[in-house]
């Protein structure tokens, strides 16, 4: 565990899973989306949706979602922030199968362009992990800069897309390949060394079968 | 690196020549890839982060359930009269052990240190010694690196998460770290602080994880003040040449062998302990009536 993990983070309370690892879920939802929501549905799961109020997950979530940090103190006032800034959501539990105690389902549409679904959890000491993104199970933390391309199951894409990134001069730090089915749906998650420059991000829009790139930034 | 036992640290600052905190500060600018000043300047934010939210306590604000948010000022005002059993600098670590753990409840900002719940502890002893006792920023700063290094063992061999391993691993963790802090104030050696940690998570030992209506209120904010309290004792009784018969790293061990030991009713789940107690059953009751 990383020294910080140990003193840190500077937080709003009360629970490192149930607050800040919600508001860094909320946030994580409106960087898969590109832009702030201006319609979310949010739904908890096991314990998010037990003691979420006096937690206060419900407006962490909400706080995320309207881009706030952690440690930002509007976080308790965040719904009526989101009133402010135009952001319509609504907050209910849902039981589902074989999800971490602490999973929230956001469904999030913003102007202009395609929705986002993601199932997430808040694995313990603030930090998250993604465990579904539009349909398809995945797994990642976004610790790491990482770059999620949406695309068609077909034959060598992965070939390009990587010789995009070696042009580009980008190690691949990890990468891994999900689908829902044999030549439908997939998803690319690559964590990257370094930040992707905006060229590599153009490039690999223009694919073949890729459906849509999103690229996750969190460190330079 | 992350250090996965007390000898480990000791050994890296034998080998450099240097202090314990020094060797911890280096090992964790060589993990992250950073310049060791890099990480001084985060560990100094953690330090001023720590200090805005001890004054950033509000006695009026009132937790969501309303269980909590007063007590820390009602322990200042008291305090203030000057006559404690504690004495005025005991006191003033008992007030903001409590206000850390009131503003966390209420939705403040604060530094997980190492967990949310257990964040009153190293605030309230740092705080208190930079004030009364002249500790400068500097001398906090590196306190802090000595004491995350143990934590970061602790947080290896055992846990410091309370649904794994019960408060002792929250409070328990945090009261060891702040012996250490301590320890490392007064210039102690890292036996010594070995010796603080293993008396200081030996005296919380078996401690459960039982919050009422799983809301981190009751009992949480005041087993701050007993960690804080625990850590001064064992960093005195080390300062004082006291040793601990069992070694820092098997007390760690024993510490997350008995967290894998508790029920899971005892463990973050308000399952059992106070909060299945009538008048904690009672309040859950009608707090979700309320809520819903």
């Amino acid at each position: 565990m990383n020294l910080f993990d140990i003193l840190g983070p500077v937080m709003v309370g009360p629970s490192s899973s149930h607050t800040a690892g919600a508001v860094r879920i909320g946030l994580m939802g409106r960087k898969l989306l590109g832009q702030q929501p201006t319609n979310a549905e949010i739904l908890l799961h096991g314990s998010f949706a037990d003691t979420g109020t006096g937690h206060g997950t419900d407006r962490a979530l909400v706080a995320g979602l309207l881009g706030l940090e952690p440690d930002d103190s509007r976080i308790p006032d965040s719904f009526s922030l989101a009133k402010e800034r135009g952001m319509a959501f609504t907050i209910s539990p849902v039981s589902l199968r074989d999800a971490h105690p602490n999973t929230a389902v956001l469904r999030l549409q913003g102007e202009n362009c395609p929705g986002v679904e993601l199932q997430a959890s808040s694995v313990g000491g603030g930090r998250i992990q993604v465990d579904r993104l539009d349909g398809i199970s995945v797994k990642f933390s976004g610790e790491s800069n990482t770059l999620i391309i949406h695309n068609q199951d077909k034959r060598g894409l992965v070939s390009e897309v990587s010789s995009v990134l070696s042009f580009c001069g980008i190690n691949i730090a990890t990468l891994q390949l999900f689908r829902d089915k044999r030549g439908g749906t997939a998803v690319m998650m690559i964590e990257i060394d370094h930040s992707l420059p905006a060229e590599a991000l153009r490039l690999l829009e223009k694919l073949d079968g890729v459906m849509k790139v999103t690229y996750l930034q969190v460190k330079e | 690196m992350s250090f996965q036992s007390t000898g480990e640290m000791k050994q890296l600052a034998l080998e450099r020549g240097i202090p314990l905190w020094q060797a911890v500060m280096e090992a964790d600018a060589e993990e992250q890839d950073i310049t060791p000043e890099a990480s001084m300047e985060k560990m100094r934010f953690i330090w001023e982060a720590m200090k805005d939210a001890i004054r950033g306590y509000d006695p009026n604000m009132l937790s969501r359930s309303g269980l909590v948010g007063a007590e820390g000022g009602k322990m200042e005002q008291y305090a203030a009269l000057g006559d404690t059993f504690c004495g005025p600098f005991v006191s003033k670590i008992v007030a903001r052990a409590l206000m850390m753990g009131c503003s966390n409840a209420c939705m403040r900002r604060i530094v997980a240190a190492p967990t949310a719940g257990a964040c009153g502890v190293l605030p309230a002893l740092l705080y208190t010694c930079w004030e009364e006792r002249d500790c400068s920023d500097e001398e906090i700063v590196h306190a802090l690196y000595a004491c995350a290094g143990f934590g970061q063992v602790i947080a290896n061999r055992a846990s410091i998460s309370g649904a794994q391993g019960g408060c002792q691993a929250e409070i328990g963790s945090a009261a060891a770290m702040g012996a250490v802090a301590l320890v490392a104030l007064k210039n102690g050696t890292p036996e010594q602080m070995e010796d603080a940690c293993a008396m200081a998570l030996k005296n919380l030992m078996g401690l459960v994880c039982d919050p009422v209506a799983g809301l981190v209120e009751v009992p949480c904010v005041k087993r701050n003040v007993i960690g804080a309290m625990d850590a001064l004792s064992a960093g005195d009784m080390a300062l004082a040449g006291i040793h601990s018969t069992i070694p820092a790293d098997e007390v760690i061990d024993t510490m997350g062998r008995v967290g894998n030991a508790m029920s899971p009713r005892l463990k973050e789940t308000a399952k059992g302990g106070l909060a299945i107690s009538p008048t904690a059953k009672a309040f859950t009751a009608r707090w979700k009536a309320g809520e819903e």
